[in-house]
């Protein structure tokens, strides 16, 4: 399929610059990966300054490549294979954006696009600072890129066009009057924002890995790469988490199975790297108090770098079957091979300058802050390594036995579950314990509290009628924690407030901004409480399917559907058929509800539209599963789902306690309340007097 | 040595019973990959687990009853009577020509009883048995289009 020889006729080559921007990207980084190593090992500076802007120049044409494709979307360039699959002339804007990534070579490009604005700016924000470490740090994202690059350029470029023979036999390029339209199954908001937000996470932890590899090459001091990538760590962490909320929530909330989680091999291979990434942001505040753990957590994030890539092998290769991903492709195979090469290099620079990782210090108690770090990180490892195994049992069971074996939901959620609520109570356990030991007293202070109200929370759930023994515990766990945060809440707010004056709202505010690390920690484990709140939900799902003539109803717990109507009407590229159902809850006519199915004349498939009634007790969620086999009678299968809301409440509290524990601590002087009278500016040095004025030393993490 | 022993213990009871529950959940969920020509082969054990197996739904073969749905798959020359008699609605991509995984159990007679399927649209990038417009669609790879997060 080559341009060369062809005929163009009189198109606007923007296929051709993108093609070219591409490959001028992959030159770029093949010198900011060579001339790199050459700068390392000379220390010439205009040898790492130019690899320094060839690093940047690659991301830079990386965009322009991204920005070309999109730009063919937009201008129904009908010539360019990609753009012919995934997209045609109704679709609406905002999914020719999307189109972008809906198929193999179009989100290749989309993760280098992602990768290259990580990349841009570390190099941007450190290209005066960190002079020791940013070279080697520049060469390990050279690499990453390169690899992407290929795959890009040479295995699946996005820029190709459609072309058969002439007359003559040379290569003639066609255009398609219109193209094949993007899957319905991808119209969705979700579609839009899942993938970018998922794709930021995996991404972004190239960052870490970097920092990490190139200090370990470097030999570069502990705590200083630690400190750096801190806050990167957090942003990738961020994206990945809100990037796997996303996608449950548009299993649940488009796919309509009543579920948000089917432990589909795809779904796992977003969770297993953000379980080390959880385990790595934690214990890398052993490594930043303690000087502990640094060869753990080098490996960690490693761990976690490599987890990402093996989660895209697992989605695009088809190794193992998914809902997600039938097919075998062969692009699995350069994916493995990169995983396996990382491994090498990873495993070669630990073996060559691991004497540098030596710790500081050692565990001094159970009962410890670095003790619930270590269990912490245990605990999830031992998640990730079931996880691990269960997902790619399959494979491993043919390479022992010969015959392929695949495990389910029981084997996950009977590892998962106790694991989860370890986590939880370490969650609630771990900020309150003391480094190095902590003593009975302070026990008895932090922890006799909220376990007297959990389990007075448990005593009441359990007199109300919940018995399920892992939900008991969960919702006793969720109190705990609970009861732990607002109280290292209202001690600080307290300390604010009596110091300042300030009203109570305000000193929370200003408590959480002196010490962002700390309280948007908390406002974090607050969002996972609320996650496992929602979660422990699932266990008291119902669910009704039923044949309803028209004028017949339902009942499901405390809502009676009743059927009234339906309709069938044609749209932009499909044709709906829809229910009208009247809900009423004990008796009293409440609200409509609109389930709909959905027929693409053009790819000859439906889709469902399910209707959702949520509120924070539960969902009301139904389906419209299609006519009965007579073909006379529509088909209601109607859900009622506890507490679901909890999850996506949970997970916006989640992101938002990120960006709150991302911001840089305030620390200006705290002056107290009775020098706040108006003064003359001649007079403000004596209202003002040092002595006078309180500062609020940080406090520990 | 004993804060050492303390945090074996408890290193040791965490792995040790989240091994035990992981043996546990695979011993109630193991399934079997099979394919259609092997399934006529099984003996003994191997016909009682769950099976999973993998074909092309027949054209026109899907039968819509009270409570189930029969339908044919084929693959690799044969043919696989199913019968699907799950809660859960069919997957909206689950039609004549799809490709379908289904999960269960094997019958004495030799159809097959799914309690899960799965499916995804044949993609219409795969070369046809006859020719097509040669290097027409280069760009669209086989594995990538109809499934919904292939792309991922």
């Amino acid at each position: 399929m080559t341009r060369f020889g062809a005929v163009y006729g009189e198109r606007l080559l923007v296929d051709v610059f993108g093609s070219f921007a591409l490959l001028l990207a992959f030159i770029c980084a093949v010198y900011a990966f060579v001339g790199g190593i050459f700068a390392i090992r000379t220390r010439h500076p205009l040898l790492i300054k130019s690899t320094r802007q060839a690093g940047m120049a690659t991301c830079g044409l990386i965009f322009i490549a991204t920005f070309s494709l999109v730009y063919l979307f937009f201008s129904d360039s009908y010539w360019v294979a990609y753009v012919v699959a995934h997209s045609n002339r109704d679709l609406s804007t905002f999914y020719k954006i999307s189109a972008l990534w809906s198929g193999q070579e179009g989100s290749l490009l989309f993760w280098s696009f992602l990768l290259a604005i990580y990349v841009f700016s570390a190099l941007f924000a450190y290209r005066n600072k960190n002079g020791e470490l940013m070279p080697y740090v520049g060469v390990v994202l050279a690499g990453v890129q390169i690899f992407f690059l290929t795959l890009n350029n040479f295995v699946a470029s996005p820029f190709k066009v459609l072309a058969s023979p002439a007359a003559n036999g040379a290569l003639e390029i066609y255009t398609r009057a219109d193209g094949n339209g993007l899957n319905p199954l991808l119209q969705y908001p979700e579609m839009v924002i899942h993938p970018p937000n998922l794709y930021s996470g995996y991404t972004g932890f190239a960052i870490p890995f970097a920092f990490a590899l190139g200090a370990l090459l470097a030999r570069y001091p502990g705590e200083k790469w630690i400190h750096l990538t801190r806050k990167w760590t957090m942003i990738a962490w961020c994206f990945q988490t809100a990037g796997i909320l996303l996608g449950a929530h548009w299993a649940y909330a488009v796919l309509g199975w009543g579920g948000y989680w089917g432990w589909d091999p795809v779904e796992n291979a977003s969770l297993l790297p953000w379980l080390t990434g959880t385990a790595f942001l934690h214990s890398v505040m052993m490594q930043e108090k303690r000087g502990m753990m640094k060869v753990w957590n080098v490996w960690l994030v490693f761990l976690t770098f490599m987890l990402c890539i093996l989660g895209t092998t697992l989605t695009r290769s088809g190794i193992v079957s998914s809902v997600h991903a039938f097919a075998q492709s062969s692009i699995g195979n350069w994916f493995v091979g990169f995983l396996a090469l990382i491994l090498v290099v990873c495993f070669a620079a630990y073996v060559k300058n691991r004497d540098y990782l030596k710790s500081e210090n050692q565990l001094d108690s159970i009962v410890s802050r670095e003790s619930s770090f270590l269990f912490n990180n245990l605990i999830l490892l031992v998640s990730c390594v079931a996880v691990l195994s269960g997902t790619l049992f399959p494979v491993f069971s043919e390479w022992v036995s010969g015959s392929r074996i695949s495990v389910g939901t029981p084997f996950f959620n009977k590892v998962n579950i106790p694991i989860g609520l370890l986590l939880l109570a370490l969650t609630g356990l771990g900020p309150l314990l003391a480094w190095r030991k902590t003593s009975t007293e302070s026990l008895k202070r932090n922890f006799a509290g909220p376990l007297i109200v959990s389990l007075v929370g448990g005593a009441i759930f359990f007199a109300l009628g919940l018995r399920e023994f892992y939900s008991l515990i969960c919702i006793i766990l969720c109190v705990f924690v609970a009861a732990t945060i607002a109280m290292e809440f209202y001690r600080g707010t307290r300390v604010v407030h009596a110091r300042s004056g300030l009203s109570w709202a305000s000193s929370a505010v200003d408590l959480t901004l002196r010490n962002t690390r700390r309280y948007g920690g908390y406002i974090v484990h607050m969002g996972m409480v609320l996650i496992f709140v929602g979660l422990a939900g699932a266990a008291f799902n119902k669910d009704v399917q039923k044949e309803m003539k028209l004028g017949s109803t339902l009942q499901i717990g405390r809502y009676n559907l009743l059927l009234q109507s339906f309709e069938s009407h044609p749209e932009k590229n499909y044709t709906a058929e829809r229910m009208i159902i009247e809900v009423s809850e004990n008796n009293k006519p409440k609200m409509m509800l609109y389930p709909e199915r959905r027929f693409f004349p053009t790819n000859e498939e439906s889709g469902t539209m399910v209707a959702i009634y949520s509120t924070l007790r539960d969902d009301l969620y139904v389906v419209y599963s299609g006519q009965s086999p007579d073909g006379q009678t529509p088909v209601i299968h109607a859900y009622l789902n506890p507490l679901v809301k909890w999850i996506w409440l949970g997970g916006a509290i989640v992101v938002m306690g990120t960006f709150v524990a991302l911001l840089p601590n305030r620390r200006t002087v705290l002056a107290l309340a009775s020098t706040t009278e108006p003064a003359a500016v001649s007079e403000l040095g004596t209202v003002l007097a040092p002595s006078r004025a309180v500062t609020l030393r940080e406090g520990h993490d | 040595m004993k804060k050492q022993a303390k945090f074996g213990i408890g290193i040791g009871v965490i792995v040790v019973s989240m091994g035990f529950l992981a043996w546990l959940g695979y011993g109630e969920s193991k399934t079997y990959y099979h394919t259609i020509a092997e399934l006529s082969t099984l003996q003994g054990d191997a016909r009682a687990h769950r099976i999973r197996v993998g074909g092309t739904v027949e054209p026109g073969s899907i039968h819509r009853s009270q409570g189930r749905v029969d339908f044919v798959l084929d693959g690799e020359g044969k043919q696989l009577p199913v019968s699907y008699v799950g809660s859960d609605p069919l997957p909206d991509t689950f039609i004549d020509k799809s490709q379908a995984l289904v999960e269960g159990s094997l019958e004495r007679n030799g159809s097959f009883t799914a309690q899960q399927v799965q499916a995804k649209c044949a993609s219409k990038y795969e070369a046809a048995p006859t020719a097509d417009p040669p290097a027409k669609t280069a760009g669209a790879s086989a594995a990538s289009e109809a499934a919904p997060k292939s792309s991922m």
